[in-house]
C-alpha cells in the first residue's frame, strides 16, 4: 500500500454503499416473490426464467465488449441481472423461450446499451423488451396458463416442460385462460356488466395471493409487498413512487366504479391484479428512467398509475402498466427540469430569498 | 430552546472517541517553525524582519497586507534564518514566502505586547475590532477569515445574536470539543468580548448533542450571563456549516447571495473566541492553536496544543508518528479536508485536524457510471440537483451549471460521500467553481478595458471634435479678416 498524497480531493471517507450493493439488495428483496412464483408455474417458468435472464447476461456481456468495456464489472454491477429478472417474470410462464430472447436483446441491446449502458437510457429496459414482444407476438404473449404449482397435481413434469418451452409448434390453446384483467374487458366486449363479470372472476383472495391465470409477477401481492418495504426500509426506495402510483390507480378505480359500476372495475381490483404491485414497488422506481427529485418522482407515480387506469379501462390491452411506464420514462427528463427542490436562500424560482429577520 | 429543521445532509461514522476523551497536551518547542505569510482569505501578509533578526514571542514578524488580510507574530523567541518560499498546507503543493524561526528555547514574550483591556466592556468596539486585527486572528474552524472584518459586521447591520460554532460536525475532529471542555470560561469571555464588539446582545452556543460534556461545561461557564444560551444541536452533517446552524437555531434561511448579519446573526467558532479572549484580556497575540492528530494510521490520536509553523511531520512524529503508511493524510476533516501534498508543510491558523487516514477509513472505490439514484437529490443540504449539475460540467457546460445553482454549492462534500457509484461530485463542483469566477474576474477586467477604451476614444474625439472647431473658428476669423481686407480694397479701390 502506498500513500496517495494529493490525487484526490475530499471527502476522505464513504458511505458503505456502491452500485452492486444496491443492486443485489433488489434482487435479494425480489427473490421470496420470485421464488414463490417459479414454484407456482412450475418447470417451464423456471426454464423461461433461465432463458431470459441468461439472454440478458449474454447481450451485455457482447455489447459491453463491443463498447470496449469490461463485461466482468458490468455483469458485476448486477443491473442487468434485474433487467432480466423483471422481464422473465413480465412474461407469461409458459412462453417459449426464444420470447424471452427477442425481448432480451431489445431491452439490453437496444434500449439499455444503443443508448449508451448502465444510467444513459432512457426507457425502462425491461418493459421494452415486454412491449416489443408483446405487440409483434400477441397469440404467445397472451397464452397465460392458470397455476399448477411444481410437484402437485397437473404441473408438467421436467421432460414435458422443456417440450412447452423449447418444443415446436407447442399450442398452449387448450389450457390457456384469460388473465383477470383481460376477462373482465372481454366479458365488457361482449356485453357483460363488469359488476356481473366479476362473479366469474377469481376471489379477493385468489387474487392477491396469485392463483390465477397471468404473468409470474403479478401474483403474490404480499410477497412483492413485503420485498418493496425492505427497498424501503434499506433505503434504496422510497415511498413516493409506490405510494402516487398505487394510490392514483386506486382512487381512479373507485372513484369511476362509484360512478358506474357497471363499466368500470373497483380500485381495490386494479390494486390487486395485473403487475399494479410489482410495476409500483421494483419497475416503476427503477434509478436510471425515473426522476431523481421527491417531488418530480411523486408526479411520475400519479403518472403511471393515471395511465394505466386509462390503458386498462379504455385502450385494447387489458394491463397497463408497461405502456405506462414507458410513457412516463419519456417524460423523466422534462419532470427533473421542472420539479426540482428549493434551493436553500431561494424562492422555488431560483431567485434570492427576500432578507427578513434582521433590521436593516 | 426550539429547534428548526434543516434540510438534507448525512450521518458519516464520526470516529470522534479516539480523541474525544484525550486531554489537550502541549507540544515540546521543535527545532524550527515556518510561518507562511499567507495563512488566511486575503491579501498575504508582509514579512518585516529579514535573516538574522532575532524576535520575541508575540512580535510582529509581518504586518497585515490590506484590508482583508492578518498579521502574523513570533509563535516564540528565536532568530530569523530565512525568509524564503517552503511548502505551502495546500493540494497544489506550491511554495509560499515562510519566515522560518530558530527558537532559542526560552520562550520569552515580547516587552510591548499591547497591554492587557482591563475593562473590554466599558472599551469602544473599533478598540476591539482593532487589537483583534492586531493580534492576527482569523477564523480557526478551517475558513481562516480574517476575524476583525467579520467583527466589523456591526458597523453596518442591526445585529441581535452572536452564534459561536461548537458544532465541529466534521467526523473525527475533537479540538473544539477539548476546548469548550477545558477552556469554557476563556470561550465565554472571547464570546461576551465579541458581542459588544459586534453590538450583539444575545449570544447562542451550539454544540452538537455528540458532545454532552463540552454542553455541560459551557453551560456551567455561561449560567452566570443571562443572554447567553447553550443549545444542543441535532447531529447532523453539515450543521456546522454557518447558514445551517443559524437555520437549526433561528429557523431563518439567509437569502443566496448574502449575510447571515442580513438576519442579525453573526457566526465565529469556538477557537477563535478563545484567541480573542487571549488578545484582550493578555495582550497575547495569536501564535498557537489546537489540533486534533487523528485517523487509524496514527499511533496515538491526540489532541496537542502546537506553536504555529510547526512541521506537520513534527506533529506526527509527536503523536508517535503513523502505524502504516496511511493512504490519505488529511489537513482538516475527512469530509471537507485538503489532501496534503507531504508531512513537510508548516502547521498553520486554520488547521484543525492532520488525519492520516487507511484504506479501510477511505472507503475509495473507481467511480463508476452514476445510475441516477437521485439520493445525492435527497441529501443535498442546499437544495441543488447534484446529478444534473455533474452531467453539465462532465460536458463542459458551465453556464447551465450555474443556472442550476452550482455556485450555491457549499462543498459539504455529502453528495460525494452518499454516491453509490463513487462519482467525486463536489470535486466538479469545485472546478466548476474555480472555472466560473475566474471567468467573472476576466469579464470585469475585459470590461474594465472596454470601459478605458471607450472612455480613451471618447477623449480623442472630443479632442479632435475641438480641434476641428478650432481650426474651422481659424478658418473662419481668417476668410472673415481676408473679406474684410477685400473690402478695405475694393473700398481702397473705390
Amino acid at each position: 500500500m502506498t500513500t496517495a498524497y494529493n490525487d484526490r480531493a475530499a471527502p476522505f471517507t464513504h458511505a458503505p454503499v456502491n452500485v452492486s450493493k444496491t443492486m443485489f439488495t433488489v434482487l435479494a428483496a425480489l427473490a421470496p416473490a420470485t421464488l414463490f412464483n417459479l414454484w407456482m408455474f412450475g418447470w417451464p417458468a423456471i426454464f423461461l426464467f433461465l432463458v431470459t435472464v441468461g439472454a440478458c447476461v449474454a447481450c451485455e456481456v457482447i455489447c459491453v465488449r463491443l463498447s470496449g468495456g469490461s463485461a466482468d464489472s458490468a455483469i458485476g454491477d448486477g443491473s442487468v441481472l434485474i433487467t432480466g429478472w423483471l422481464l422473465a417474470v413480465s412474461l407469461p410462464p409458459w412462453a417459449p423461450w426464444w420470447i424471452g430472447v427477442v425481448a432480451a436483446v431489445f431491452g439490453v441491446a437496444l434500449a439499455k446499451h444503443a443508448f449508451g449502458g448502465l444510467g444513459q437510457n432512457v426507457f425502462n429496459p425491461a418493459m421494452v423488451g415486454r412491449v416489443v414482444v408483446l405487440v409483434s407476438f400477441p397469440v404467445q404473449m397472451t397464452a397465460w396458463v392458470a397455476p399448477k404449482p411444481l410437484f402437485g397435481a397437473g404441473s408438467p413434469g421436467f421432460l414435458e416442460s422443456l417440450h412447452y418451452t423449447f418444443g415446436r409448434d407447442v399450442s398452449l390453446d387448450a389450457i390457456s385462460q384469460a388473465s383477470p384483467l383481460g376477462f373482465i374487458k372481454t366479458e365488457l366486449a361482449r356485453g357483460i356488466a363488469v359488476d356481473q363479470s366479476m362473479a366469474n372472476a377469481p376471489g379477493l383472495m385468489d387474487l392477491i395471493l396469485g392463483f390465477h391465470p397471468g404473468s409470474m409477477g403479478e401474483a403474490s401481492v404480499p410477497l412483492v409487498l413485503a420485498g418493496g418495504l425492505y427497498l424501503m426500509w434499506k433505503r434504496i426506495i422510497s415511498w413516493h413512487i409506490p405510494v402516487s402510483l398505487l394510490g392514483t390507480l386506486f382512487v381512479m378505480g373507485a372513484l369511476f366504479n362509484l360512478v358506474d359500476p357497471a363499466r368500470f372495475s373497483s380500485g381495490l381490483f386494479h390494486l390487486v391484479t395485473g403487475a399494479s404491485f410489482l410495476g409500483a414497488f421494483f419497475i416503476a422506481t427503477d434509478y436510471v428512467t425515473s426522476p431523481v427529485s421527491k417531488k418530480g418522482q411523486i408526479v411520475f407515480g400519479v403518472g403511471i398509475g393515471l395511465l394505466t387506469w386509462i390503458i386498462r379501462t379504455f385502450a385494447g390491452y387489458p394491463e397497463g402498466m408497461a405502456f405506462a411506464v414507458l410513457l412516463m420514462n419519456s417524460l423523466t427528463p422534462i419532470i427533473d427540469q421542472h420539479f426540482r427542490p428549493r434551493a436553500f436562500g431561494r424562492t422555488s424560482k431560483g431567485e434570492p430569498l427576500p432578507v427578513k429577520g434582521g433590521e436593516q | 430552546m426550539k429547534l428548526f429543521p434543516v434540510r438534507g445532509g448525512i450521518h458519516p461514522e464520526y470516529r470522534k472517541e479516539r480523541t474525544a476523551e484525550q486531554a489537550i497536551v502541549t507540544l515540546p518547542m521543535p527545532a524550527a517553525l515556518y510561518i507562511p505569510l499567507q495563512q488566511h482569505i486575503g491579501a498575504a501578509s508582509e514579512a518585516i524582519v529579514a535573516a538574522g533578526d532575532s524576535v520575541k514571542k508575540g512580535q510582529v514578524i509581518a504586518k497585515s497586507g490590506g484590508v482583508v488580510s492578518a498579521a502574523a507574530h513570533a509563535p516564540t523567541s528565536g532568530l530569523v534564518v530565512a525568509v524564503t518560499e517552503v511548502t505551502a498546507p495546500h493540494a497544489s503543493g506550491l511554495p509560499l514566502i515562510t519566515i522560518i524561526i530558530e527558537p532559542d528555547g526560552k520562550d520569552e514574550w515580547a516587552d510591548d505586547l499591547p497591554a492587557p483591556i482591563a475593562d473590554p466592556f466599558a472599551a469602544d468596539s473599533k478598540v476591539i475590532r482593532d487589537r483583534v486585527a492586531a493580534s492576527g486572528i482569523v477564523g480557526m474552524g478551517g475558513a481562516a477569515f480574517p476575524s476583525a472584518v467579520k467583527l466589523n459586521l456591526g458597523t453596518q447591520h442591526k445585529l441581535q445574536t452572536l452564534l459561536i460554532n461548537g458544532a465541529e460536525c466534521e467526523p473525527y475532529l475533537t479540538c473544539d470539543d477539548r476546548v469548550m471542555r477545558e477552556f469554557a470560561d476563556e470561550v465565554i469571555d472571547g464570546a461576551r468580548i465579541m458581542a459588544h464588539a459586534l453590538g450583539a446582545p444575545n449570544i447562542v452556543i451550539g454544540i452538537e448533542t455528540n458532545k454532552p460534556a463540552a454542553i455541560e461545561a459551557m453551560g456551567k461557564a455561561a449560567a452566570a450571563h443571562t443572554n447567553i444560551t447553550v443549545v444542543g444541536v441535532p447531529v447532523q452533517y453539515p450543521m456546522g456549516s454557518e447558514r445551517h446552524l443559524v437555520q437549526a437555531i433561528t429557523g431563518l434561511e439567509t437569502p443566496a447571495r448574502k449575510l447571515t448579519a442580513d438576519l442579525g446573526v453573526v457566526v465565529h467558532n469556538v477557537a477563535t473566541a478563545r484567541a480573542v479572549h487571549k488578545a484582550v484580556r493578555l495582550g497575547q497575540p495569536l501564535v498557537r492553536r489546537v489540533i486534533t492528530v487523528s485517523g487509524g494510521a496514527v499511533a496515538r490520536p491526540s489532541n496537542v496544543e502546537v506553536p504555529l509553523g510547526t512541521m506537520v511531520a513534527d506533529l506526527v512524529a509527536f503523536c508517535g508518528g503513523f502505524t502504516q503508511p496511511p493512504r490519505r493524510v488529511v489537513n482538516g476533516g475527512p469530509m471537507m479536508g485538503q489532501p496534503l501534498p507531504s508531512l513537510e508543510v508548516p502547521v498553520v491558523k486554520g488547521m484543525s485536524g492532520i488525519l492520516g487516514l487507511t484504506t479501510e477509513e477511505t472507503g475509495e472505490e473507481p467511480a463508476k457510471p452514476c445510475i441516477r439514484c437521485g439520493t445525492c437529490v435527497t441529501i443535498c443540504p442546499c437544495g441543488l440537483v447534484p446529478v444534473e449539475m455533474a452531467r453539465f460540467i462532465k460536458h463542459d457546460r458551465l453556464d447551465d451549471a450555474a443556472k442550476w445553482g452550482v455556485t450555491d454549492c457549499v462543498s459539504c462534500g455529502s453528495c460525494s460521500y452518499v454516491c453509490p457509484s463513487h462519482i467525486p461530485l463536489v470535486h466538479y463542483f469545485n472546478y466548476a467553481k474555480g472555472a466560473l469566477s475566474a471567468a467573472d474576474r476576466e469579464r470585469r477586467r475585459l470590461d474594465t478595458i472596454k470601459g478605458l477604451v471607450e472612455n480613451h476614444n471618447a477623449r480623442i474625439e472630443k479632442q479632435q471634435a475641438a480641434k476641428k472647431a478650432a481650426a474651422a473658428a481659424a478658418a473662419a476669423a481668417k476668410a472673415q479678416a481676408a473679406q474684410a481686407s477685400t473690402t478695405d480694397d475694393d473700398k481702397a479701390n473705390a
